[in-house]
């Protein structure tokens, strides 16, 4: 009898197996990369400020406050989902928004930002790219959240959600208080 | 609805095979050299692919990198440490071999042996209890 089951064990040993690795991976975005930066201080950089491209602002110039670094592009449909919670975010004053313009024209972010409205303390542009190498960053939107020291505490990759704010951010930004 | 939007973001952008500018190699030992490093490595955006294959913005720009490195008389090492440092372990089609990466290494084998154990404990359970008949006829193959 235990012996003509034998199958049918193996079979719910696998079933519960697999079941087991869906449940895991469900409601998870497995092509997020994790950032090897989590921990370690901002990458080195020197941007110019979108509408005033003589004015350049690096590592040494958000030292002080936390910040949230918001990596977008007026290309990329996502962050257009993601704007509204950004906007929300940066008007509940729980952390300064620094927006980063990747691989982008000036004059099409700030059409963009017209359009949409601007949450950002500032922007950052970063046109061809380079400096998002050092970021890790590969796509937009990303989000990076820096400490006053400039040390890089949390990223996320893929529009932010009312939910990541409230069970990612918000727990991220209470453990720097 | 955001992450269906959102994945099909990722997937226009991989498949945007736009047009780019091709890389001019100085001569055919950097060519090969430059083919070999990024078929080793993978796309971040369209993870099934390596950069050498693939059309993602960011892969051109990550290619255009890896020529610069190279340029700059990086080793494939150097090389391969710039972009873990910037993108994880990830980028490496072959990891290194450390706890974390201990069961993509060695799961294969262990689930091998598992299965050569089972094999042979069913082997010798049934040489045991099978009645030993010898064929009647020996020139009788079947």
């Amino acid at each position: 009898m235990i012996k003509r089951l034998l199958p049918l064990f193996a079979f719910l040993a696998l079933a519960v197996l697999l079941a087991g690795g869906v449940l895991r991976n469900s409601g998870k975005d497995n092509s997020a990369i994790p950032s090897p930066l989590i921990g370690k201080p901002a990458p080195a950089f020197s941007l110019p400020v979108l509408g005033d491209p003589s004015r350049r602002v690096g590592n040494a110039d958000l030292l002080g406050q936390p910040y949230l670094l918001n990596v977008w592009g007026s290309w990329c449909p996502a962050c257009r989902d993601e704007h509204p919670v950004i906007t929300d975010l940066a008007a509940s004053g729980a952390v300064r928004v620094i927006g980063y313009d990747y691989k982008d024209a000036p004059e099409d972010a700030q059409r963009w930002l017209q359009q949409f409205g601007n949450p950002y303390q500032l922007v950052i542009t970063d046109e061809d790219g380079r400096a998002a190498l050092d970021w890790g960053i590969y796509g937009a939107p990303e989000s990076f959240l820096v400490d006053a020291q400039g040390v890089v505490r949390w990223k996320f990759v893929g529009p932010i959600t009312p939910e990541v704010v409230r069970d990612q951010l918000m727990p991220e930004l209470e453990k720097l208080k | 609805m955001k992450r269906l939007l959102f994945a099909l973001a990722l997937l226009l952008a991989c498949a945007a095979a736009a047009a780019m500018e091709p890389i001019k190699f100085n001569d055919d030992a950097e060519e090969a050299r430059f083919r070999a490093l990024s078929a080793e490595l993978r796309c971040v955006m369209c993870q099934n692919q390596s950069l050498a294959d693939s059309n993602a913005q960011i892969a051109h720009d990550l290619r255009l990198q890896v020529l610069t490195l190279m340029r700059e008389g990086k080793t494939d090492r150097e090389i391969k440490d710039y972009l873990v440092a910037r993108y994880s372990d990830f980028v490496l089609y072959s990891p290194p071999v450390r706890p974390s990466t201990w069961l993509l290494w060695f799961g294969p084998g262990v689930m091998l042996l598992g299965g050569a154990v089972v094999v042979v404990l069913v082997v010798r359970k049934r040489a045991g209890t099978a009645p030993a008949a010898p064929p009647a006829d020996e020139s009788q193959e079947w």
